[in-house]
């Protein structure tokens, strides 16, 4: 999944990978591109037609402070979960110390934890009346809040932590799985030249790593600059705050497209000054990683650090949040019990599955037919159909009903002139809606990790397999999928716990009478009762924690495989 | 198999029939939390065996519905406030609807003039104050908000959600954009801590000893004695109904309209109906201790404890027709900082 380059020597060796059927994957790459990008392109025709120009009015006000909010935002997330993910993923990878097992999967546990309900449940617990400030006081005597200072949890920095605390382990996953790759010897080899083991890893280990670890940030900082559950809830203002203010209270929903405009360039200018930094970098997959790992023997200081690296994320992002859901889940048990679960948890459960299927069925369509195209357009399509993941979902639903409901109507239109049949809504209101959402925002992860991927193969086992008759779906078939086995299961899995946790487009496009785990909870978390959505949410989250296992397991085993 | 297993879950999911009933059906898109409508819709469902099916988002509705044009399935709106219903009006999405019974049982301030909306519950935005720390009679009216002497002393939500910007929509109809621009600037001039939070957090800020004044609307409050968990923090406040003497307290309503594309009309004018009678008027009343519209139920014990509401009779449409200005003043008072 990491170690992603512009691999421009594929092109010499396109003679022999092009071909005659494969002008099919060229076509069916273009079809899916259009569909899929279809609802990015319908908010960027929104944002033609806007009410009014609201930018003067932004500019003299508000505007400063959305941008310097969202700048400072997206820093201090990129900061810790860079801090949390690299360094724990580093210490499970070369170090032996007791616990390691464990915490390589555990420190993924956060992961499913969604951000709205972390940050619901640090409220709780951190605010005045929280069970923390209420022993303080006790401790101290103090009686009333104007008696002392406590850090304010719904704060800029409130939202750095509970964000950075759920989405590392995006990064933790993409590092982990690039320093497993990594030759050993390269790391034998700068210590040989002198280099202490933290120069080596600055100066060998990250720099290889850097692609894998990019990706994993990159699409951190989509997500924080979607996020609106968790600022709105703490009150600061960034750019999203801006546009759903834009969008609702001033009723200009062309404005709001404006601004998330403006949110995607702001994506990609990141992701392109990113890969022109690197692009005179080439890396190939190295050939020795079929060696055992050698870890570190750590002293007992050493070993402790290990330790304490990875339980803090594990503890704050995990066990914390899941000891006050099961708290309030047995207290108010009765309350919120009930045999609705089990049909929001199946709806979940096959919405997210569903989605994480068709996700990784057109991701590997359009990785692969890059890999037998890749020219320049290929390249632009890829970047395309990976733009829903750069929107907040409330806009991208929008942008989803646009084109949905213009063709059920144009549809119904043309059945009911020609056959004098009514179809009414055909898609639009239906479960295929909501896959269709989910497919369109989670493309990106599912169809980058497999692209990069891709191109750790080397051409040769293409050309050797084409010279022994297989066409391309049969190299595909019979090469590249027990090869790309890990990372396929781990982006089905990555997206699949996304989709479990997806609220603001799954509210909207949803079908009458359709609640999954994540709405069943806001329903109630959006009346300031988090006592009776604790139940559901711990089992959103315990949901999540299956497949996290799973994922994790499949990156150890990759490693026997490569 | 993947996709064999992906089309069979599709399918297995897209067929989830609407369960519709020989009496027929009404859907409705809601604003409201579907919970807070089940017992309502259950009682309809009972008296009359017609189904109800509700989605519910807090955003986005409008622009379903308004896409789906002529085939949208949605009978109903129903939202929380005025700025909802108003939209949907200017959206040319509501239908008129003219009908002896809810035209006889929500006043005339309460509707629209074509019948386009229609109220089913009114809430006051109360201001609360410390029982401790601010005498009876202290405060009476929202324009003593913006006065020196509650410095640093006021707790309220963010400016820009729905019931402030309304609140301030009413002052500027009162009083002109200019001056209530010195009002709220007065008034976040006194604020004890940044806005944040929701109705309740703002009683709750009182209790801690954050704040001595908060803004909130009834309901809440009432929700809140009704909480063993939150009780002790409410009875820490009071509450004062503001301009009780003058023009009235502001009030904002929930309501709901008919859509103009509705397949199952008549049903769902037949829930309108029921919604404004006796019976539901009363769960309104009971469940969600909101003020009924329909004037000839009474406010629930408890509310009616509260005392006399002497609602401001300024019209809702004056109120929506201020939304835009209030945003903006809003953000040019800084408010939310």
């Amino acid at each position: 999944m990491n170690q992603a380059v512009d691999t421009n020597e594929y092109q010499t060796h396109q003679p022999l990978l092009a071909g005659h059927t494969s002008r099919r994957w060229l076509f069916s790459a273009f079809a899916t591109t259009f569909i899929v990008a279809l609802p990015v392109f319908a908010v960027f025709y929104l944002a033609l037609f806007p009410e009014e120009n609201i930018w003067p009015h932004l500019i003299d006000t508000t505007l400063p402070r959305y941008l310097d909010n969202t700048i400072r935002l997206m820093l201090g997330v990129a900061f810790l979960t860079l801090f949390l993910g690299v360094s724990t993923a580093w210490a499970v990878t070369v170090c032996e110390f007791p616990g390691r097992r464990f915490f390589e999967w555990a420190l993924l546990l956060p992961f499913a934890v969604p951000a709205y309900v972390i940050a619901y449940v640090y409220t709780d617990l951190l605010d005045y009346a929280g069970p923390v400030q209420i022993a303080l006081r006790d401790w101290f005597g103090w009686t009333s809040a104007r008696d002392y200072w406590f850090p304010q949890i719904r704060s800029l920095g409130g939202a750095t932590v509970m964000i950075g605390l759920v989405l590392y382990p995006y990064v933790y996953l993409l590092s982990r799985a690039a320093f497993l790759e990594q030759s050993p010897s390269l790391f034998a080899v700068s210590r040989s030249l002198g280099h202490s083991a933290l120069s080596t890893f600055f100066r060998v280990v990250l720099p290889i790593a850097r692609p894998a670890i990019a990706v994993g940030l990159s699409l951190v900082l989509m997500e924080t600059l979607n996020d609106f559950g968790t600022v709105d809830f703490f009150a600061v203002q960034t750019l999203t705050a801006g546009l759903f203010d834009t969008w609702m209270n001033l009723g200009n929903l062309g404005g709001a497209a404006q601004i998330a405009t403006v949110m995607l360039s702001f994506v990609l200018i990141l992701v392109t000054l990113e890969r022109y930094s690197r692009r005179r970098q080439k890396q190939f997959s190295a050939r020795d990683n079929r060696q055992p790992v050698h870890r570190f023997r750590l002293t007992p200081a050493r070993k402790a650090l290990c330790i304490t690296v990875c339980a803090v994320p594990v503890v704050f992002g995990f066990v914390i949040p899941g000891l006050v859901l099961g708290y309030y889940a047995v207290e108010y048990f009765e309350q919120s019990w009930n045999t609705e679960f089990f049909s929001n948890a199946l709806n979940s459960l096959l919405l997210s599955a569903t989605a994480a299927m068709t996700t990784l069925v057109i991701g590997l369509t359009l990785a692969y037919s890059r890999r037998l195209h890749d020219t320049p357009g290929m390249r632009v399509l890829m970047r395309l159909s990976s733009l829903g993941y750069a929107m907040p979902g409330a806009v991208l639903a929008v942008g989803v009903i646009v084109p949905m409901a213009s063709f059920d109507n144009w549809l119904d239109g043309l059945m009911e002139h020609w056959f004098g049949l009514d179809t009414g809504l055909l898609l639009s209101g239906t479960t295929f809606a909501l896959v269709f959402a989910y497919t369109v925002r989670f493309l990106a992860v599912s169809a980058g990790s497999i692209e990069s991927a891709l191109q750790k193969v080397t051409p040769s086992m293409d050309m050797a397999a084409r010279s022994l008759g297989q066409g391309p779906a049969g190299t595909l078939i019979h090469v590249h999928l027990p090869i790309l086995r890990g990372t396929l299961l781990t982006a089905a899995l990555v997206v699949f716990v996304d989709c479990m946790k997806e609220l603001p487009a799954t509210l909207i496009l949803r079908p009458f009478n359709f609640d999954t785990l994540a709405t069943y909870v806001y329903q109630f978390a959006s009346d300031e009762m988090l006592s009776r959505s604790a139940l559901p949410a711990l089992i959103i989250v315990l949901a999540g924690i299956v497949p996290i296992i799973l994922m994790s397991r499949s990156i150890g085993q990759s490693r026997s495989f490569n | 198999m993947q996709m064999k297993f992906a089309a069979s879950a599709l399918l297995a999911l897209s067929v989830i029939p609407l369960s519709a009933s020989a009496d027929g059906e009404v859907n409705i898109y809601s604003y409201r939390q579907a919970f807070l409508l089940e017992p309502l819709l259950n009682a309809f469902t009972e008296e009359t065996g017609v189904e109800t099916n509700v989605v519910f988002a807090k955003n986005g509705l409008s622009e379903r519905l308004e896409r789906e044009g002529d085939n949208s399935p949605a009978d109903l709106v129903m939202t929380v406030d005025i700025s909802r219903l108003s939209e949907l009006v200017e959206k040319d999405l509501t239908a008129s609807v003219s009908n002896p019974t809810l035209e006889e049982n929500i006043p005339e301030n309460l509707r629209h003039p074509e019948g386009k909306w229609f109220a089913l519950t009114t809430r006051g935005r109360m201001i609360y104050t410390s029982v401790d720390r601010v005498d009876e009679g202290e405060i009476t009216t929202y324009e003593q908000l913006a006065d020196d002497k509650w410095n640093d002393r006021i707790c309220t939500r963010s400016g820009k959600h729905p019931y402030n910007i309304a609140l301030i929509s009413s002052m500027i109809a009162h009083h002109g954009e200019e001056e209530t621009e010195k009002w709220l600037q007065g008034v976040k001039d006194n604020l004890a801590r940044k806005p944040q939070g929701g109705d309740r957090d703002q009683i709750k800020a009182i209790a801690e000893g954050v704040c001595d004044i908060a803004i909130g609307n009834s309901y809440y409050y009432g929700a809140m004695l009704e909480d063993e968990n939150q009780r002790p923090a409410a009875e820490k406040a009071r509450m004062v109904f503001p301009n009780s003497d003058g023009r009235g307290t502001h009030i904002n309503i929930s309501g709901v309209a008919l859509t103009k594309s509705a397949p199952n009309r008549e049903n769902a004018i037949k829930l309108m109906e029921f919604l404004s009678e006796q019976k539901a008027q009363h769960i309104y009343a009971e469940a969600n201790t909101e003020y009924p519209a329909n004037p000839a139920v009474e406010a629930s014990g408890m509310v009616a404890s509260w005392g006399d509401l002497n609602p401001d009779s300024l019209s809702l449409q004056e109120i929506a027709d201020n939304r835009n200005t209030a945003v903006r003043m809003v953000d040019r008072v800084d408010y939310d900082n």
